[in-house]
């Protein structure tokens, strides 16, 4: 297939996932923001939440403070903030469009629908009821535009290098959520008895759909360093750095075995599921925690890089 | 001046080629129209059939009106157009191969000189140059109006990159999802195979050192050109990859694309940009949307381009007032197929007869297209029309003229219920090293507005499911 219609693909999926993301990390921090502070609610949050979203920089340049309403607003629709949900589907359904013969229709329609729904909310003044139809309606998007992938697609390389986006991108995510969150998640901020930190952690796994997956893994009570391990070592979680490099290793071992040919990527891909199978909780608190997950983004992102000189160019 | 309609002629007769679709209209409810229409604009918009119109930054993405009523042709009126139509594209090809090789009509005195060699479509890196198979306009797209019982006119001959085809085709679709009961009353001649005819084409014109399995693509100028849909929608429809022109590359004049398995070989390219900006070596050098070294490639023989390089000379207007001598010299035949009657403005007393008769004449530009660059006289301000008497008189070979015809009308839902609007009728006629293919019917366009006879979807036209009934 053509590079440039592989490159559409594994963007498109990138976009919609991150479209997800955002949804995900507003509505779990409206969630924390409207409890009391006796809680751990804290006007706070909405800087976390644009830090999770990766943009304090550019948000720091328009805004001199965090809150509900200009972080909804930036995230959501800011033509300021090339990350916004609306510019996420905007660019994906232009990848899409212009690849759009390597769709399925039914891929297609989702995008495409969307970005007519989109159009509704231009130029208006959002209430909360209508943030909160949004986000759901993002997060129906992004159900529905994977649900049509994964039941309509030719399972050939088209829909392996879809995939990959998927997982590249969700995977920045997790590990983007855990880097802005790691201090709660150390082993010595634990304090007996309730603790402020806990809606924290919840906070956390709502962020990636996973406060009751954490529950029938661990059937206890929420513990900082089961939350870390959920994330990123447990291969059942469809959220985690393992799972997602499970996925990413499979699908680039598809494309090695199609096209007759291993490369870079594969080589990077499968030594970085290697390190998430062998590596305990425990070592990684030895080593620093954060090191860990930076240095996990940065290899996320040289996979990415790889990954497009090997096919995508 | 009364219109000719195509459903009830000059005299309000219902001709029989309609009684079944006019007894259709009299009988269905208004709501149920209503409600069809609706379902055939959800239908178009979530398909993402779009039109951009350039100059229009409000809607970059905007709906061509489908109106639902169908225009019919006859069997035997779509006989006689098809043979016409084979015979002018007959003869298009056989002039292009002459002006870019001997020049026999040249030196006949068939058409002038200097019409030819000063005209900005004649491409003079095509001289003495051999194309694939002797071929150029593989794919035309020949706009015809008709003004009577009788009698068809070619308008424009549209041998560059025509398009609309995929109207054609959808509107057949959307028209059997929605009035299935109809087409049961009528026998009406398929359109479905033209993707299998054009793959066919394609194939046929690669050149001959290519692999019996020829790669042919679609090369566009990317989503924001108006026609992307189009692209896109045509290499679905034939399994063929889009390209855009970075996608392809050419090494030792070999074209290749760009896949994620490394270089692969391209034989034909079925380009939908124009020949100004397809290489930037070879023509415009600030065009990002073309192949360096596409045209060396070309020359080399081991690509194809359709259409050829070159052939828009044949669409200039002045060129096209002499078609019906071409056709003569070059087939031997009387052209069964009509020229509008023609006034070059480069002539003096043509152009003294214009001057005197603007008000009634219809004037274009001899490099026009697209409904831009014309004055319809009898709709035209005063103010308009002196503009185009300075541009006459400062630069008349630039100019034709036409009397306003009488362009056929067929029913057609407006705001205020069903009536006449005027139509023409663009076939798409193909041509390959193994033959011409001709899917019957085409593609109708409808002024929308009353008494517009501009029918150009830039201009706000629409358009129709055209119907060639089966005798």
């Amino acid at each position: 297939m053509l590079s440039r219609t592989a490159d559409s693909l594994y963007w498109v999926s990138r976009y919609v996932e991150r479209a997800e993301y955002l949804a995900r990390i507003l509505e779990a921090t409206t969630r924390l923001s409207n409890l009391p502070s006796s809680y751990g609610g804290a006007a706070s949050e909405w800087e976390s939440c644009v830090k999770t979203a990766g943009c304090d920089e550019l948000f720091g340049q328009h805004h001199q403070t965090a809150n509900e309403a200009n972080v909804h607003q930036f995230l959501c629709f800011s033509s300021e903030n090339p990350s916004s949900i609306r510019n996420c589907i905007e660019i994906a359904r232009a990848n899409a469009r212009a690849v759009r013969t390597a769709l399925t229709y039914e891929m297609w329609d989702a995008l495409n629908s969307a970005w007519l729904e989109l159009k509704k909310y231009d130029g208006r003044k959002l209430t909360r009821d209508d943030y909160g139809r949004f986000i759901e309606f993002v997060k129906t998007l992004s159900l529905t535009f994977d649900g049509s992938a994964y039941r309509t697609m030719l399972r050939s390389d088209a829909y392996w290098f879809s995939r990959l986006g998927v997982y590249v991108e969700r995977a920045d995510n997790t590990a983007r959520i855990l880097d802005v969150k790691y201090h709660v998640l150390l082993p010595e901020t634990e304090r007996v008895g309730g603790s402020l930190d806990y809606f924290q952690w919840t906070t956390i796994l709502r962020e990636v759909s996973a406060l009751t997956a954490y529950h029938w893994v661990y059937r206890e009570s929420i513990k900082p360093w089961l939350v870390a391990d959920l994330l990123i070592f447990n291969r059942q979680m469809p959220r985690s750095f393992a799972s997602c490099y499970e996925n990413i290793s499979r699908f680039l071992d598809a494309l090695g075995e199609t096209y007759g040919r291993q490369g870079p990527s594969q080589r990077m891909a499968r030594k970085t599921l290697s390190t998430l199978a062998n590596r305990k909780m425990g070592d990684i608190y030895d080593n620093g925690l954060h090191e860990f997950i930076t240095e996990f983004i940065d290899d996320n992102n040289r996979l990415g890089s790889t990954i497009s000189e090997q096919y995508l160019v | 001046m009364a219109a000719f309609d195509e459903m009830s002629g000059f005299d309000g007769t219902t001709r029989d080629a309609y009684a079944k679709l006019e007894a259709w209209l009299k009988n269905t409810p208004p709501e149920e129209f209503a409600t069809r229409r609706s379902q055939a604009d959800v239908f178009f918009r979530r398909i993402g059939i779009t039109f951009a119109v350039y100059g229009d930054e409000q809607s970059t993405e905007r709906l061509i009106p489908f109106d639902i009523i169908p225009r019919v042709i006859t069997g035997p009126e779509w006989s006689l157009l098809d043979r016409g139509l084979r015979q002018r594209v007959t003869a298009l090809n056989m002039f292009l191969k002459d002006i870019y090789g001997p020049k026999e009509c040249l030196r006949a005195g068939i058409i002038p000189e200097d019409l030819i060699y000063r005209n900005a479509g004649y491409c003079l890196q095509m001289i003495n140059q051999p194309v694939p198979h002797d071929l150029y306009v593989h794919i035309a797209g020949i706009d015809i109006v008709r003004v009577d019982g009788d009698t068809f006119y070619v308008l424009e001959d549209n041998a560059r990159t025509p398009s609309g085809v995929s109207y054609m085709l959808e509107n057949r679709e959307v028209m059997l999802r929605l009035f299935p009961e109809l087409f049961s009353q009528h026998r009406v001649a398929p359109v479905e195979n033209y993707p299998d005819a054009l793959l066919a084409t394609l194939r046929s014109l690669a050149p001959r050192t290519a692999s019996r399995d020829p790669n042919v693509v679609l090369l566009t100028p990317g989503q924001f050109n108006s026609a992307f849909y189009e692209h896109s929608f045509l290499a679905d429809k034939l399994g063929i990859e889009l390209v855009e022109g970075s996608d392809l590359f050419v090494r030792d004049e070999v074209v290749y694309m760009r896949t994620t398995q490394g270089p692969k070989r391209v034989d034909v390219i079925y380009r939908r940009i124009d020949d100004d900006y397809i290489d930037p070596l070879a023509f415009r050098a600030d065009s990002v949307l073309g192949v360096p070294g596409l045209i060396g490639a070309y020359k080399a023989g081991n690509v194809t381009l359709t259409n050829a390089v070159g052939t828009g000379v044949s669409d200039d207007k002045a060129v096209y007032s002499y078609m019906p001598e071409i056709v003569r010299f070059y087939t031997g035949e009387e052209p069964i197929l009509k020229n509008v009657p023609t006034h070059r403005c480069r002539e003096p007393d043509a152009l003294k007869y214009v001057l005197d008769h603007l008000p009634e004449l219809v004037v274009k530009e001899v490099n026009g297209s697209g409904g831009y660059g014309m004055l319809v006289g009898p709709h035209a301000s005063k103010a308009q029309i002196e503009t185009f008497r300075k541009k006459l008189k400062t630069e008349p070979e630039g100019f034709i003229a036409q009397p306003t015809l009488a362009l056929s009308t067929c029913p057609t839902f407006v705001a205020s219920g069903v009536a006449p609007r005027h139509v023409d009728l663009r076939p798409f006629v193909l041509t390959g090293s193994d033959g011409i293919r001709c899917v019957p019917g085409g593609l109708t366009r409808v002024a929308l507005k009353d008494g517009s006879l501009v029918v150009n979807s830039s201009q706000g036209g629409g358009t129709k499911d055209t119907w060639v009934l089966d005798a």
